[in-house]
């Protein structure tokens, strides 16, 4: 079950137009990049993405950049800060008559699930309160990939990481609930996997002035342990799992906008990746794998809204 | 032109109006903040045509001052102390993306303990970051420190930000006559920003910023900062000749006061160099050749003129307020770097000031005693902390109650 989309209905309705061009030192399979890639499409130029440290920061590498658009990178904390100062010198100079209105940028931060979630939550918080009219991406990887992938507070409970070696003992942090306590213009989540969803989330979105919040769950095929080709159908697998809810907020509540018509196991998601593969060898771990359907069932079963 | 009594504040406020900056991000921090609030009044009421916009860091500040500036706007912001330590990251960072703007420090001792008077270990954590920095003494020196560090910063040889430096509560506080210039004046010294090498548009798409792999892009661009940085030293004479001919106030990359047919000299900075030149008078008085060099451009460091100055004095000691714990004086070290090669006169380091330690008559006697033998003794690299037997008496009281009752404490 869906919800209506406005924009992006059909496969077709994609533009062809690539912003992002291919050929960049990223991983194969990158869940992130191609997350990026029908992000900007829809997202649309003319635009400005300001980085925050992290796997996407190797797309610009000197003399190279595979952006039609500009590009800036700050610091690991401070993109939306970096997207502030944009934004406001590119107001100011068009108040002053020394850019023309032609000229406007859309501003956009493009971040990794380490920096949003701890290193550059603060920054990010501060943008959604003042209101800064801005796209925030986020490539949720579940870790910090570009390192070597080393536990970030968004990696699951019981997920392998090189600094959780016996299984992530926390439970990952909901960056969507902690946007959303400051009202963000637009907030939701999203998927490479569902890329109409995608895309019409981020083209409405463009409607509304103001913060306009997403976080991508983002497959790593060498952090996760999968094969890059596997990369959409383990994305896909989360989402028809019930692990990575799609959704946003229209009038304060939450409203699903893809419900699985029946949920797979959460086991099912898991075994796919050597990440979890402690959890069934040398013995299942019974408890946390019922733990870990458990809090699926628990939200699903609390979940208000739904489709319309 | 008019003339006012403003404080140190009040004039850095004066200069970023002056300017008719675009942009300013902010974040309050004491001894600064009368800057912002300054500033925030005159956006409000439009004598200013700028956004002023309160960040949630310095960290923050200058990530959107940079990022501002390298879309094109005439940038200006301050802070002080923890909050420049705070926002060191990102000092180097929009250092090297080669944008102008223009960060007024006022100079804060630093944590721990934490404390509120000045000394300059917090502006001296920026030297190495690719910021020119302007120490000033007074507060119509921190105005027109402002102008001409926008006119430097922006100069197509240049493009490096830039810092003007001043003293917490000593400066920041008091309150001196300045001369105000009339805006159309400062407009033919400083014209609008034109950026043409760093812009964001829609029909003008840049990378800025990019991650360099291999070393040797790495170093070119480094060395690129190097060299504008010393573009920065020649241009400075040639900005501040043309601001001496436009406002009639002359000022030199550093100071000398009374050095003509000094043979003893102190050196020093920012506002506690008027103490020194107090000093210098009163040793004058008693017969001494004494006279006193402020550096006044601290980055790029002027060392050809300070050689030149230096050379050929019987004795030189140079008084740092900072403390390179584990050397000493920071200043005393790149003057001394400046004489290498040559055959230097005999060179003091003294630390004092810290945390805003006055200067009293007993420090500089002492000083001038030890200039004498220094003569016939030679240098003494190692640095002296000044501390009178007084203020070690009262120390002593203070540890005798932070202690209790315990009667062996604080001895």
């Amino acid at each position: 079950m869906q919800t209506r989309r406005e924009i992006y209905r059909s496969i077709k309705d994609v533009p062809h137009e690539e912003m992002l061009a291919a050929g960049t030192g990223l991983c194969g399979g990158c869940g992130g990049l191609l997350a990026l890639r029908l992000f900007s499409k829809a997202v649309g130029e003319p635009c400005i993405f300001v980085n925050a440290a992290g796997c996407m920061t190797l797309l610009a590498t000197f003399p190279f950049s595979p952006f039609h658009a500009s590009w800036l990178y700050t610091s690991m904390a401070s993109a939306p800060a970096g997207a502030q100062g944009i934004r406001d010198a590119l107001d100011v100079l068009i108040d002053k008559g020394r850019l023309s209105e032609a000229e406007n940028l859309k501003v956009v931060v493009v971040t990794g699930d380490g920096a949003a979630n701890g290193i550059g939550l603060q920054s990010t918080l501060a943008a959604i309160h003042r209101g800064l009219d801005f796209y925030y991406f986020c490539y949720d990887n579940e870790a910090f990939a570009n390192t070597g992938f080393q536990m970030s507070p968004a990696s699951p409970l019981g997920s392998r990481t090189s600094t959780s070696p016996a299984g992530t003992k926390t439970h990952k942090q909901d960056v969507f609930e902690l946007w959303r306590a400051q009202r963000p213009a637009f907030v939701a989540t999203v998927s490479p996997a569902y890329p109409l969803d995608l895309m019409d989330k981020v083209a409405r979105a463009g409607r509304v002035k103001g913060p306009k919040m997403f976080v991508s769950l983002a497959a790593c095929p060498p952090g996760w342990g999968i094969e890059p080709a596997d990369s959409v159908e383990v994305a896909k697998l989360a989402v028809d799992s019930g692990v990575w809810p799609l959704k946003e907020v229209r009038d304060a509540k939450v409203i699903h906008t893809v419900v699985p018509h029946e949920f797979r196991r959460v086991e099912e998601y898991l075994q796919t990746q050597t990440r979890y593969r402690h959890l069934f060898e040398p013995q299942r771990q019974e408890t946390t794998l019922a733990q870990l359907q458990d809090e699926v069932d628990r939200y699903w079963a609390s979940a208000s809204g739904g489709c319309e | 032109m008019s003339r006012d009594l403003l404080t140190g504040n009040a004039a850095a406020a004066w200069g970023a109006r002056l300017a008719e900056v675009d942009y300013i991000p902010a974040y309050p921090i004491t001894p600064q903040t009368e800057i912002i609030e300054s500033l925030a009044q005159w956006v409000n009421s439009e004598n200013l045509k700028a956004r002023l916009v309160t960040m949630d860091s310095e960290h923050s500040m200058l990530t959107a001052a940079g990022a501002a500036a390298a879309t094109g706007a005439r940038v200006f912001t301050a802070t002080s102390s923890q909050g420049l330590l705070y926002a060191i990251e990102m000092l180097y960072t929009v250092a090297g993306w080669r944008v102008p703007l223009v960060l007024v420090n006022v100079s804060r001792a630093l944590a721990a303990p934490i404390t509120l008077e000045p000394d300059h270990n917090d502006v001296l954590a920026a030297r190495d970051s690719g910021w020119l920095q302007f120490h000033a003494e007074t507060c119509q020196e921190v105005l027109d420190s402002v102008l001409m560090a926008y006119r430097l910063a922006e100069h197509s040889d240049v493009l490096l930000p830039a810092i003007v430096n001043l003293d917490g509560f000593y400066l920041s506080f008091t309150r001196e006559p300045v001369e105000i210039p009339e805006v159309e004046a400062v407009r033919e010294f400083l014209p609008a920003y034109r950026p043409e090498h760093a812009r964001f548009s829609a029909s003008h798409a840049m990378a800025q910023g990019v991650a360099v792999l291999g070393s040797s892009a790495y170093a070119f661009f480094k060395y690129q900062m190097q060299r504008a940085a010393e573009a920065a030293l020649d241009l400075h004479d040639h900005v501040a000749s043309e601001f001496c001919a436009q406002f009639g106030r002359c000022y030199g990359a550093v100071e000398a006061y009374r050095l003509d047919d000094a043979d003893f000299v102190i050196v020093m900075v920012n506002s506690f160099s008027t103490v020194g030149k107090a000093a210098v008078d009163r040793l004058r008085i008693a017969g001494n050749k004494i006279g006193l060099l402020r550096l006044r451009l601290v980055r790029p460091f002027p060392q050809q003129e300070i050689a030149w100055l230096l050379n050929g004095r019987r004795a030189v000691a140079v008084i740092d307020q900072n403390v390179s714990i584990g050397k000493g004086g920071i200043l005393f070290c790149e003057v001394a770097s400046a004489l290498a090669g040559s055959s230097p006169p005999p060179l003091l380091s003294y630390v004092g000031g810290l945390g805003g330690r006055r200067f009293h008559d007993e420090d500089f006697d002492l000083i001038m005693q030890a200039l004498r033998a220094a003569e016939h003794e030679g240098a003494r690299p190692e640095p002296h902390l000044l501390y009178s037997a007084a203020e070690y008496e009262k120390m002593r009281e203070l540890l005798r109650v932070a202690h209790g009752s315990d009667p062996k404490a604080g001895t």
